[in-house]
């Protein structure tokens, strides 16, 4: 992963820029200017590509994961980026209006020079200690309420406070928020904070949309069209290239690599962001300003288009035999057994039961893992076991087995869901992933389930044992009490499940809160020595004491 | 009326002509229940909490398997080794099973001749069930006659249906207490008590 983040997505920005900065350059811009528009535009849209990429379901693929790790870089550069555009506005073409040059009042107080830079670097630095060591404190606070409001409101009052602290000090308020981020990224309540702000993303989103949009002078494309089109088009065009090398020469094969290729084709939502800071800086002028943010929103509606083009018609004509395609076709076999997901935790399972001659149809939506699979001699089919089209296809009506081996629970329930409305008849066998999805599993009364690591931890365990000294068969036993216990311990579990729900929890909590519980039931549990009957001392201790008793009687 | 465990110990039982019909004649019989032993701990792993359970809420047991190498299946060894604790079925204070009766229903392919030609050295089933007696009596139960199938791999169908139909007799007999203790234990197998 370091290596396609740094590497795949180092290049791809670094090349970019150049060859967009170069020809920036020939078109007339100065030097500073160039680079800039390069820097800009060498970004792609994150909120597009991914949204995409998840919908589709690529982001586990060799081309989703190269996505992501561009994306990655590209947003962390973002601040290096935001900090180089000024230096630019010297070489710049109207560098005297350079507001930078001008004095900036804060609080009634005139600042000018070095004492701005050095405001700015108090405040990212406060950003930066407040955001890493205190703000856990305040939510830890605030959880404790249990009052969700109170905890989204304080997230929203965070971002917006660093937001206006950085405009005040005259930094990007867009580099503050993602400043923040970056921070509250690292707090164990990341992902209470990113489910509270979700609404509020795609709300604002669509608010910086809607005022992008509106900035965005379309009679540009009327009265030049042929400009236009032809900015956007070498402008698509010259991140296609650079992507589709690049993403060649790290691996990326066949559709795979175009679809990585055609997915970061366009242009970011940075830019917008990019553009506005670098007028203000007088790094462009307004004119060329106009031209690439309306290059940039046409290269963003264009990439469900791009992504069209190279579904239907790239792929089928250039890589026929290829892995990223439409659901395979399942020739009706009558399997007894659909298995769902194949991949670490179903492979075994698939191997057990094929090594013993049980036909078994087999779904996953890892085209990497099937061609691997194919070559193997499996029969594997591509496709979303979560669609009820491609279950009857699999052959769910003759089937008596669906087991349910995929590693996102909630794929899991919707299958499980699915088979449960569709097929009564079938027999549901579930990968459980952990206690939430043990209950939900319990809710809906499958036939089976099994916690995915139980089997091997435990006999990890027992070979612990056995390492201290235990002889084997007695760790062997101790595996099997604890196997038995521990059923009963979940549905002790299950049964007071439900209870603590309300509280609201940090993730990290949540898990040592349902240790706690799990322990705690485990004591409970009547400690009843499973194999006493080996044990002979209690019956020698009886012996003992009557030979005592009868000789004290004798005497 | 007699509450009737029969714990059924055959590690094959799809395959076994005989003790699958004799499954089949009592099942579903009221008062009685069947464990499937080799189903429920295919590792071996018996829930010893749970098996003196039942043994409480039961009057009469039966342990219903081929005799193999002249004894039982190895789990109703395990069974026994792990079930029948110190201090619950025996010992001084082991008086769980006090009283309760215990019944052996097992096949086998010899004839009754074969194991009865006691000049030839041989020893009869009931001798070699004497562990099995000695063991419940130590658990103060009452040990009766085996119902024992004889030469299995010379029954026909027809003879299978008969020893099934009188295995359902002598089961419905024990739970609705037809005969006394002295009058079963007058037999050397149980099986010619309804004749």
């Amino acid at each position: 992963m370091r290596k396609s983040i740094f590497g795949l997505g180092g290049l791809q920005l670094v090349v970019s820029t150049v060859l967009i900065g170069v020809i920036a350059v020939i078109l007339g811009q100065t030097l500073g200017a160039g680079l800039t528009i390069g820097l800009m535009l060498a970004l792609s849209s994150t909120a597009i590509v991914l949204q995409t990429l998840d919908e589709k379901g690529l982001m586990k693929q060799a081309s989703g994961q190269a996505s992501f790790s561009v994306l990655l870089f590209q947003d962390i550069s973002v601040v290096p980026i935001l900090a180089l555009i000024p230096l630019f506005a010297s070489s710049a073409v109207s560098a005297g209006t350079a507001p930078h040059e001008e004095a900036r009042t804060i609080g009634g107080l005139e600042i000018t020079g070095w004492v701005q830079v050095l405001m700015m670097l108090v405040v990212i630095t406060g950003i930066v200690v407040v955001g890493l060591y205190l703000v856990k404190y305040v939510f830890r606070i605030i959880a404790r309420t249990g009052l969700r409001e109170i905890f989204t409101a304080t997230a929203l009052l965070l971002v917006i406070a660093t937001a206006m602290l950085m405009d005040l000090v005259g930094l990007s308020p867009a580099l503050g928020a993602f400043l923040s981020g970056i921070v509250l990224a690292n707090n164990e309540y990341r992902h209470e904070l990113e489910a509270d702000i979700e609404p509020f993303k795609g709300l604002l989103l669509g608010l910086f949309f809607i005022s992008v949009g509106a900035s965005i002078n379309f009679g540009l494309l009327i009265s030049s069209p042929r400009l236009i089109l032809s900015l956007l088009f070498s402008f698509i065009a010259v991140k296609f290239m650079v992507l589709f090398i690049l993403g060649r020469f790290f691996g990326l094969r066949g559709g795979q690599n175009t679809l990585f290729a055609f997915a970061l084709a366009q242009g970011g939502e940075f830019a917008f962001v990019l553009v506005a800071f670098s007028l203000q800086n007088g790094v462009i002028d307004v004119g060329v300003s106009s031209i690439l943010l309306l290059v940039v929103a046409l290269s963003m509606a264009l990439t469900p288009l791009l992504l069209l083009l190279n579904d239907k018609l790239i792929l089928p004509l250039a890589f026929r035999s290829e892995n990223l395609r439409e659901q395979d076709v399942i020739e009706g076999n009558g399997h007894p057994v659909i298995i769902a997901g194949f991949g670490r935790f179903g492979v075994v399972m698939g191997r057990f039961l094929i090594a013993n001659g049980i036909k078994a149809t087999i779904l996953d939506d890892n085209p990497d893992n099937i061609e691997v699979l194919k070559k193997i001699g499996f029969k594997v089919y591509y496709g979303d076991a979560s669609r009820a089209d491609l279950l009857a296809s699999a052959g769910a009506r003759e089937a008596k087995v669906l087991v349910v081996a995929v590693d996102d629970k909630h794929q899991s329930l919707k299958i499980v869901d699915l088979a449960q409305r569709n097929y009564p008849h079938l027999k549901i066998l579930v990968r459980s992933i952990d206690q939430e999805h043990t209950y939900e599993l319990l809710d809906r009364k499958v036939d089976g389930f099994k916690r995915d690591t139980f089997e091997s931890s435990l006999s990890l365990g027992t070979e612990v044992l056995t390492h201290l000294g235990y002889n084997n068969y007695r760790a062997h036993r101790l595996a099997g009490t604890f196997r038995q216990h521990n059923r009963k311990v979940i549905h002790e579990l299950y049964r007071h499940h439900g209870e603590d729900e309300k509280k609201y929890l940090s993730e990290a909590k949540k898990y040592a809160s349902e240790l706690e519980v799990l322990l705690q039931a485990e004591n409970e549990d009547s400690d009843h020595e499973q194999d006493s009957s080996w044990d002979v001392s209690s019956r020698r201790e009886e012996i003992q004491q009557l030979n005592q008793s009868s000789s004290e009687g004798s005497n | 009326m007699n509450r009737i465990s029969i714990l059924v110990f055959h590690p094959l039982l799809h395959k076994s002509r005989v003790n699958q019909k004799l499954v089949r004649a009592v099942e579903g019989m009221e008062g009685v229940s069947l464990r499937f032993m080799y189903d429920i701990y295919p590792d071996f792993f018996i829930d010893v909490l749970k098996e003196q359970e039942v043994l409480l809420e039961n009057d009469i047991l039966v342990w219903q398997h081929p005799f193999y190498w002249y004894s039982s299946p190895s789990l109703l060894k395990e069974w026994i080794d792990l079930v029948l604790e110190h201090g619950f079925a025996y010992g001084r204070t082991g008086r769980a099973l006090e009283g309760k009766q215990i019944l052996s229903a097992i096949s086998t392919g010899g004839r009754r001749e074969t194991y009865l030609s006691a000049e030839s050295g041989k020893f009869s089933v009931r001798q070699l069930m004497a562990p099995f007696e000695q063991t419940t009596k130590l658990c103060r139960m009452h040990y009766l006659p085996p119902f024992v199938t004889h030469g299995t791999h010379l029954l026909d169908e027809r003879g299978i249906e008969e020893a099934a139909g009188r295995y359902a007799t002598v089961i419905g007999a024990l739970r609705d207490g037809l005969y006394s203790l002295e009058e079963i234990r007058k037999y050397e197998y149980i099986n010619d008590l309804i004749l």
